[in-house]
Protein backbone atom coordinates (compact mmCIF):
# COMPACT_ATOMS: atom_id res chain seq x y z
CA UNK A 1 0.00 0.00 0.00
CA UNK A 2 1.00 3.46 -0.74
CA UNK A 3 1.19 4.46 3.38
CA UNK A 4 3.48 1.77 4.06
CA UNK A 5 5.75 2.96 1.02
CA UNK A 6 5.96 6.59 2.45
CA UNK A 7 9.21 5.95 4.61
CA UNK A 8 10.99 5.16 1.44
CA UNK A 9 9.15 8.31 -0.48
CA UNK A 10 10.59 10.43 2.32
CA UNK A 11 14.09 9.40 3.11
CA UNK A 12 14.73 10.10 -1.07
CA UNK A 13 12.93 13.68 -0.90
CA UNK A 14 15.98 15.41 0.86
CA UNK A 15 14.42 18.90 0.78
CA UNK A 16 10.91 17.69 2.61
CA UNK A 17 13.84 16.03 4.90
CA UNK A 18 14.97 19.31 5.31
CA UNK A 19 11.44 20.89 6.00
CA UNK A 20 10.40 18.72 8.44
CA UNK A 21 13.97 18.23 10.51
CA UNK A 22 11.75 20.17 13.60
CA UNK A 23 8.82 17.49 13.37
CA UNK A 24 8.29 14.96 16.13
CA UNK A 25 4.83 13.90 16.16
CA UNK A 26 3.01 10.27 16.81
CA UNK A 27 0.03 10.73 14.55
CA UNK A 28 -2.43 8.42 12.59
CA UNK A 29 -2.28 8.61 9.10
CA UNK A 30 -4.47 6.74 6.32
CA UNK A 31 -7.48 5.71 4.85
CA UNK A 32 -11.18 5.77 6.62
CA UNK A 33 -10.61 1.43 6.14
CA UNK A 34 -7.44 1.47 6.70
CA UNK A 35 -5.15 3.74 9.10
CA UNK A 36 -1.48 3.38 10.44
CA UNK A 37 -0.02 4.47 13.68
CA UNK A 38 3.19 6.75 11.92
CA UNK A 39 5.69 7.76 14.54
CA UNK A 40 8.00 10.52 13.28
CA UNK A 41 11.13 12.19 14.95
CA UNK A 42 13.17 14.59 13.41
CA UNK A 43 11.10 14.47 9.86
CA UNK A 44 11.96 10.91 9.63
CA UNK A 45 9.46 8.22 9.73
CA UNK A 46 11.05 5.89 12.31
CA UNK A 47 7.87 3.68 12.71
CA UNK A 48 4.67 2.95 11.04
CA UNK A 49 2.41 0.14 11.83
CA UNK A 50 -1.06 -0.79 11.17
CA UNK A 51 -4.09 0.62 13.20
CA UNK A 52 -5.77 -0.78 15.84
CA UNK A 53 -2.32 -1.56 17.91
CA UNK A 54 -3.82 -2.09 21.83
CA UNK A 55 -3.68 1.26 23.76
CA UNK A 56 -1.20 2.85 21.11
CA UNK A 57 -2.10 6.87 21.33
CA UNK A 58 -1.87 9.81 18.69
CA UNK A 59 -1.45 13.73 18.40
CA UNK A 60 -3.71 13.86 15.65
CA UNK A 61 -5.38 11.82 12.58
CA UNK A 62 -6.10 12.47 9.32
CA UNK A 63 -8.10 9.99 7.44
CA UNK A 64 -9.71 10.41 3.78
CA UNK A 65 -11.64 7.93 2.19
CA UNK A 66 -10.13 5.25 -0.39
CA UNK A 67 -11.45 7.15 -3.58
CA UNK A 68 -10.50 10.58 -1.94
CA UNK A 69 -6.69 9.38 -1.67
CA UNK A 70 -7.23 7.53 -5.21
CA UNK A 71 -8.40 11.07 -6.99
CA UNK A 72 -5.67 13.26 -4.82
CA UNK A 73 -2.67 10.22 -6.00
CA UNK A 74 -3.16 11.17 -9.53
CA UNK A 75 -0.44 12.98 -11.28
CA UNK A 76 -2.60 15.73 -11.80
CA UNK A 77 -5.67 15.42 -9.57
CA UNK A 78 -8.68 16.63 -10.54
CA UNK A 79 -10.17 19.93 -9.17
CA UNK A 80 -11.64 19.75 -5.65
CA UNK A 81 -9.48 16.26 -4.90
CA UNK A 82 -5.89 18.35 -5.04
CA UNK A 83 -5.35 19.17 -1.69
CA UNK A 84 -5.66 17.71 2.33
CA UNK A 85 -8.15 20.56 2.75
CA UNK A 86 -10.25 20.11 0.11
CA UNK A 87 -10.81 16.91 1.01
CA UNK A 88 -11.64 17.84 4.24
CA UNK A 89 -14.15 20.81 2.98
CA UNK A 90 -15.99 18.31 0.46
CA UNK A 91 -16.40 15.80 3.40
CA UNK A 92 -13.78 12.95 1.67
CA UNK A 93 -11.56 13.54 4.53
CA UNK A 94 -11.69 13.96 8.47
CA UNK A 95 -8.92 15.85 10.57
CA UNK A 96 -9.03 14.63 14.17
CA UNK A 97 -7.28 15.30 17.56
CA UNK A 98 -5.08 17.86 18.84
CA UNK A 99 -4.18 20.12 15.61
CA UNK A 100 -1.45 21.57 16.37
CA UNK A 101 1.41 19.61 15.39
CA UNK A 102 -0.03 19.34 12.05
CA UNK A 103 -0.97 23.17 11.46
CA UNK A 104 2.94 23.69 12.83
CA UNK A 105 4.00 21.46 9.89
CA UNK A 106 1.37 21.86 7.78
CA UNK A 107 3.29 22.11 4.29
CA UNK A 108 5.40 19.12 5.46
CA UNK A 109 2.05 16.86 5.90
CA UNK A 110 0.73 18.03 2.88
CA UNK A 111 3.94 17.11 0.91
CA UNK A 112 4.76 14.07 2.72
CA UNK A 113 0.96 13.05 1.30
CA UNK A 114 1.31 13.91 -1.86
CA UNK A 115 4.74 11.65 -2.10
CA UNK A 116 2.73 8.68 -3.45
CA UNK A 117 1.80 11.07 -6.43
CA UNK A 118 5.33 10.81 -8.11
CA UNK A 119 5.59 8.25 -10.74
CA UNK A 120 5.61 4.79 -8.93
CA UNK A 121 4.62 6.21 -5.62
CA UNK A 122 0.77 4.81 -5.29
CA UNK A 123 1.76 1.74 -6.48
CA UNK B 1 22.00 50.36 -19.27
CA UNK B 2 21.80 47.01 -19.88
CA UNK B 3 20.02 45.12 -17.60
CA UNK B 4 16.02 44.56 -18.31
CA UNK B 5 14.58 47.37 -16.65
CA UNK B 6 10.06 46.66 -16.31
CA UNK B 7 7.95 49.26 -17.13
CA UNK B 8 5.74 49.74 -14.09
CA UNK B 9 6.86 52.67 -11.77
CA UNK B 10 6.40 52.97 -8.00
CA UNK B 11 5.60 55.86 -6.11
CA UNK B 12 3.66 56.98 -2.62
CA UNK B 13 0.75 58.94 -2.58
CA UNK B 14 -0.68 60.32 0.77
CA UNK B 15 -4.42 59.15 1.34
CA UNK B 16 -6.91 60.76 4.13
CA UNK B 17 -9.36 57.40 4.82
CA UNK B 18 -12.10 58.38 8.03
CA UNK B 19 -9.91 61.34 8.77
CA UNK B 20 -6.17 59.39 8.94
CA UNK B 21 -3.52 59.75 7.03
CA UNK B 22 -2.07 56.63 5.21
CA UNK B 23 1.21 56.31 3.12
CA UNK B 24 -0.21 54.17 0.32
CA UNK B 25 1.93 52.72 -2.08
CA UNK B 26 1.36 52.05 -5.78
CA UNK B 27 2.70 51.08 -8.89
CA UNK B 28 1.65 51.82 -12.09
CA UNK B 29 1.79 51.48 -15.92
CA UNK B 30 0.75 52.48 -19.48
CA UNK B 31 -2.17 55.22 -19.97
CA UNK B 32 -5.86 55.64 -21.12
CA UNK B 33 -8.57 53.80 -18.81
CA UNK B 34 -7.78 53.99 -15.37
CA UNK B 35 -7.77 50.26 -13.66
CA UNK B 36 -6.99 49.81 -10.45
CA UNK B 37 -6.36 46.25 -9.21
CA UNK B 38 -7.00 45.11 -5.50
CA UNK B 39 -4.72 41.86 -3.92
CA UNK B 40 -5.43 39.10 -2.54
CA UNK B 41 -6.33 38.80 1.50
CA UNK B 42 -2.99 38.32 3.51
CA UNK B 43 -0.19 39.97 0.13
CA UNK B 44 -0.07 43.03 -1.87
CA UNK B 45 0.07 44.60 -5.48
CA UNK B 46 3.32 42.71 -6.67
CA UNK B 47 0.55 39.96 -7.34
CA UNK B 48 -0.21 42.44 -10.59
CA UNK B 49 3.28 42.51 -11.91
CA UNK B 50 2.37 40.91 -15.20
CA UNK B 51 -0.40 42.70 -15.92
CA UNK B 52 1.37 45.58 -15.46
CA UNK B 53 4.12 45.06 -17.80
CA UNK B 54 1.99 43.68 -20.80
CA UNK B 55 2.79 45.92 -23.52
CA UNK B 56 -0.68 45.03 -25.03
CA UNK B 57 -3.27 46.06 -22.62
CA UNK B 58 -1.06 49.18 -21.21
CA UNK B 59 -1.93 50.55 -24.69
CA UNK B 60 -5.22 51.04 -23.79
CA UNK B 61 -5.28 51.11 -19.91
CA UNK B 62 -3.36 52.71 -16.97
CA UNK B 63 -2.92 50.09 -14.94
CA UNK B 64 -2.51 50.68 -10.87
CA UNK B 65 -1.66 48.41 -8.55
CA UNK B 66 -1.83 49.40 -4.57
CA UNK B 67 -0.81 48.11 -1.74
CA UNK B 68 -3.80 48.64 1.04
CA UNK B 69 -2.88 50.07 4.70
CA UNK B 70 -0.71 47.20 6.51
CA UNK B 71 0.19 45.11 3.41
CA UNK B 72 3.45 45.66 1.16
CA UNK B 73 5.35 48.47 1.40
CA UNK B 74 2.13 50.29 2.89
CA UNK B 75 2.57 50.91 6.60
CA UNK B 76 -0.35 50.71 9.47
CA UNK B 77 -1.46 54.65 9.41
CA UNK B 78 0.36 56.55 11.83
CA UNK B 79 -1.99 56.15 14.67
CA UNK B 80 -1.91 52.47 15.17
CA UNK B 81 -1.21 51.57 18.78
CA UNK B 82 -0.34 47.81 18.34
CA UNK B 83 -4.27 47.15 18.23
CA UNK B 84 -5.53 44.09 16.45
CA UNK B 85 -6.08 44.87 12.67
CA UNK B 86 -9.55 43.97 11.17
CA UNK B 87 -10.21 44.79 7.59
CA UNK B 88 -14.11 45.74 7.51
CA UNK B 89 -16.38 46.16 4.88
CA UNK B 90 -16.83 50.04 5.15
CA UNK B 91 -13.22 50.73 5.96
CA UNK B 92 -12.41 48.67 2.91
CA UNK B 93 -14.76 50.45 0.55
CA UNK B 94 -13.33 54.10 1.67
CA UNK B 95 -9.76 53.14 1.48
CA UNK B 96 -10.70 51.96 -1.92
CA UNK B 97 -12.51 55.14 -3.18
CA UNK B 98 -10.70 57.29 -1.12
CA UNK B 99 -7.20 55.72 -3.05
CA UNK B 100 -9.37 56.55 -6.63
CA UNK B 101 -10.11 60.37 -5.52
CA UNK B 102 -6.64 61.06 -4.75
CA UNK B 103 -5.24 60.33 -8.07
CA UNK B 104 -8.21 61.91 -9.65
CA UNK B 105 -9.18 59.01 -11.48
CA UNK B 106 -12.02 59.65 -13.37
CA UNK B 107 -14.31 56.74 -13.55
CA UNK B 108 -12.19 53.49 -12.98
CA UNK B 109 -12.33 50.00 -13.89
CA UNK B 110 -11.41 47.94 -10.42
CA UNK B 111 -10.61 44.99 -10.84
CA UNK B 112 -10.21 42.63 -6.71
CA UNK B 113 -9.61 39.27 -6.58
CA UNK B 114 -10.52 37.08 -3.63
CA UNK B 115 -11.70 39.77 -0.19
CA UNK B 116 -10.53 42.45 -3.71
CA UNK B 117 -13.33 40.17 -5.47
CA UNK B 118 -15.76 40.15 -3.04
CA UNK B 119 -15.41 43.99 -2.43
CA UNK B 120 -15.95 44.67 -6.03
CA UNK B 121 -19.66 43.01 -5.30
CA UNK B 122 -20.13 45.74 -2.56
CA UNK B 123 -18.94 48.37 -5.01
CA UNK B 124 -21.22 47.39 -7.34
CA UNK B 125 -24.24 47.24 -4.65
CA UNK B 126 -23.21 50.93 -3.18
CA UNK B 127 -21.17 52.85 -5.86
CA UNK B 128 -22.17 51.16 -8.84
CA UNK B 129 -22.27 55.33 -11.13
CA UNK B 130 -18.52 55.91 -9.70
CA UNK B 131 -17.17 53.43 -11.81
CA UNK B 132 -16.77 52.27 -15.41
CA UNK B 133 -17.21 48.79 -14.96
CA UNK B 134 -15.89 45.48 -12.32
CA UNK B 135 -13.82 42.68 -12.05
CA UNK B 136 -14.21 40.03 -9.36
CA UNK B 137 -11.96 37.62 -9.89
CA UNK B 138 -12.77 34.31 -7.17
CA UNK B 139 -15.56 36.54 -6.01
CA UNK B 140 -18.90 34.82 -4.18
CA UNK B 141 -21.32 36.73 -2.30
CA UNK B 142 -20.26 34.50 0.23
CA UNK B 143 -18.52 30.91 0.99
CA UNK B 144 -17.94 28.12 3.45
CA UNK B 145 -15.56 28.86 5.85
CA UNK B 146 -12.67 25.63 5.48
CA UNK B 147 -10.33 26.35 8.36
CA UNK B 148 -10.09 28.47 11.81
CA UNK B 149 -8.18 31.69 11.11
CA UNK B 150 -7.63 31.39 14.96
CA UNK B 151 -4.40 29.34 13.90
CA UNK B 152 -3.19 32.45 10.96
CA UNK B 153 -1.90 34.26 14.35
CA UNK B 154 -0.31 32.68 17.33
CA UNK B 155 3.27 32.60 19.22
CA UNK B 156 3.38 28.75 18.65
CA UNK B 157 2.98 28.41 14.97
CA UNK B 158 4.88 30.54 12.29
CA UNK B 159 2.64 32.84 10.87
CA UNK B 160 4.38 33.05 7.41
CA UNK B 161 4.80 29.66 7.08
CA UNK B 162 1.25 28.79 8.05
CA UNK B 163 -0.57 31.20 5.99
CA UNK B 164 1.56 30.22 2.83
CA UNK B 165 0.86 26.09 3.67
CA UNK B 166 -2.86 26.79 3.85
CA UNK B 167 -3.31 28.66 0.48
CA UNK B 168 -0.94 26.59 -1.16
CA UNK B 169 -3.51 24.22 -1.89
CA UNK B 170 -5.46 26.90 -3.69
CA UNK B 171 -2.50 26.76 -6.42
CA UNK B 172 -3.60 25.27 -9.42
CA UNK B 173 -1.27 22.26 -9.68
CA UNK B 174 -1.07 23.12 -13.28
CA UNK B 175 0.72 26.24 -11.95
CA UNK B 176 4.48 27.10 -12.89
CA UNK B 177 7.14 25.86 -9.75
CA UNK B 178 8.44 29.95 -9.97
CA UNK B 179 5.00 31.76 -10.22
CA UNK B 180 3.63 29.04 -7.46
CA UNK B 181 6.52 30.05 -5.28
CA UNK B 182 6.69 33.72 -5.80
CA UNK B 183 2.70 33.37 -5.01
CA UNK B 184 3.28 31.49 -1.95
CA UNK B 185 6.52 34.07 -0.80
CA UNK B 186 4.40 36.98 -0.05
CA UNK B 187 1.86 35.17 2.53
CA UNK B 188 5.46 34.26 3.78
CA UNK B 189 6.13 38.08 4.41
CA UNK B 190 3.07 39.38 5.66
CA UNK B 191 2.88 41.19 8.82
CA UNK B 192 1.61 39.33 11.80
CA UNK B 193 -1.98 38.96 11.69
CA UNK B 194 -2.84 41.11 8.61
CA UNK B 195 -4.22 37.54 7.07
CA UNK B 196 -6.18 36.62 9.63
CA UNK B 197 -7.29 40.86 9.93
CA UNK B 198 -8.26 40.68 5.98
CA UNK B 199 -10.51 37.57 6.66
CA UNK B 200 -12.57 39.09 9.30
CA UNK B 201 -14.16 40.98 6.19
CA UNK B 202 -14.32 37.69 4.37
CA UNK B 203 -15.47 35.94 7.12
CA UNK B 204 -17.75 38.05 9.79
CA UNK B 205 -18.22 41.49 7.98
CA UNK B 206 -19.07 40.51 4.69
CA UNK B 207 -21.79 38.23 3.57
CA UNK B 208 -23.56 39.45 0.91
CA UNK B 209 -26.29 36.90 0.48
CA UNK B 210 -29.55 38.56 -0.33
CA UNK B 211 -27.80 41.52 -1.07
CA UNK B 212 -25.93 41.08 -4.45
CA UNK B 213 -29.76 41.16 -6.47
CA UNK B 214 -29.54 44.58 -6.05
CA UNK B 215 -26.59 45.12 -8.36
CA UNK B 216 -27.33 46.97 -11.49
CA UNK B 217 -25.23 46.00 -14.30
CA UNK B 218 -26.61 48.42 -16.27
CA UNK B 219 -25.08 50.89 -14.37
CA UNK B 220 -21.64 49.86 -13.93
CA UNK B 221 -21.22 46.32 -16.22
CA UNK B 222 -20.03 43.37 -13.70
CA UNK B 223 -17.58 40.98 -14.85
CA UNK B 224 -17.08 37.17 -12.59
CA UNK B 225 -13.82 35.17 -12.96
CA UNK B 226 -13.11 31.96 -11.41
CA UNK B 227 -10.47 29.32 -11.09
CA UNK B 228 -11.49 25.40 -11.44
CA UNK B 229 -9.11 24.82 -8.63
CA UNK B 230 -10.15 27.56 -6.21
CA UNK B 231 -12.12 25.20 -3.21
CA UNK B 232 -12.49 28.59 -0.93
CA UNK B 233 -14.33 30.63 -3.60
CA UNK B 234 -15.34 27.59 -5.53
CA UNK B 235 -16.63 27.61 -8.98
CA UNK B 236 -19.97 27.09 -7.90
CA UNK B 237 -20.17 29.99 -5.40
CA UNK B 238 -19.54 32.47 -8.21
CA UNK B 239 -21.65 30.80 -10.38
CA UNK B 240 -24.75 31.06 -7.81
CA UNK B 241 -23.50 34.27 -7.25
CA UNK B 242 -23.63 35.82 -11.33
CA UNK B 243 -27.11 33.43 -11.08
CA UNK B 244 -28.94 36.09 -8.71
CA UNK B 245 -27.35 39.40 -10.62
CA UNK B 246 -29.08 40.10 -14.28
CA UNK B 247 -26.59 41.11 -16.94
CA UNK B 248 -23.50 39.84 -14.76
CA UNK B 249 -20.79 38.29 -17.46
CA UNK B 250 -19.56 34.77 -16.06
CA UNK B 251 -16.52 32.87 -16.56
CA UNK B 252 -14.95 29.81 -14.94
CA UNK B 253 -11.13 29.43 -15.47
CA UNK B 254 -9.28 26.40 -16.35
CA UNK B 255 -6.07 25.16 -15.18
CA UNK B 256 -6.36 28.19 -12.73
CA UNK B 257 -6.46 28.35 -8.72
CA UNK B 258 -7.64 31.10 -6.27
CA UNK B 259 -4.70 33.67 -7.39
CA UNK B 260 -4.96 33.30 -11.26
CA UNK B 261 -3.08 37.19 -12.01
CA UNK B 262 0.20 35.40 -10.10
CA UNK B 263 0.01 31.77 -10.04
CA UNK B 264 -0.13 31.41 -14.21
CA UNK B 265 0.00 34.82 -15.75
CA UNK B 266 -0.68 33.11 -19.30
CA UNK B 267 -3.18 31.12 -18.72
CA UNK B 268 -4.80 34.06 -16.80
CA UNK B 269 -4.37 36.71 -19.96
CA UNK B 270 -6.38 34.34 -21.92
CA UNK B 271 -9.16 35.02 -20.14
CA UNK B 272 -8.89 38.65 -18.97
CA UNK B 273 -8.11 39.81 -22.81
CA UNK B 274 -11.25 39.51 -24.07
CA UNK B 275 -13.13 41.60 -20.78
CA UNK B 276 -10.50 44.18 -21.11
CA UNK B 277 -11.65 44.11 -24.80
CA UNK B 278 -15.18 44.17 -23.91
CA UNK B 279 -14.42 46.95 -21.40
CA UNK B 280 -12.49 49.12 -23.74
CA UNK B 281 -14.99 49.17 -26.59
CA UNK B 282 -17.99 49.96 -24.85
Amino acid sequence: MAFERLPALLESDTALLTRGRFVDVDCLLGSTEQAFHVAIKGGHIVDIAPAPILMRSWRFAYRATPAAWAAFWQPMPKAGWHDLLSLTKRGEAVLEGDIQPFMTHLQFFKDLLALPRHPGGAS
Amino acid sequence: MTGMIEPMVGRYVHVDIDGVMNRIYFEEAGSGIPLVCLHTAGSDGRQWRHLLADAEFTKTFRIIAFDMPWHGKSNPPANWNGDEYRLTTARYSKTIRAFCAALDLDRPVVMGCSIGGRIVLNLAIDHATEFRALIGLEAADFQSPWYDTAWLNRPDIHGGEVCAALVSGLVAPQSPAAARMETLWAYKQGGPGVFKGDLYFYRVDGDLRGRVEAIDTGKCPLFLLTGEYDFSCSPEDTLRTAASIEGADVTIMEALGHFPMSENPDQFRRYIAPVLAKISQQ
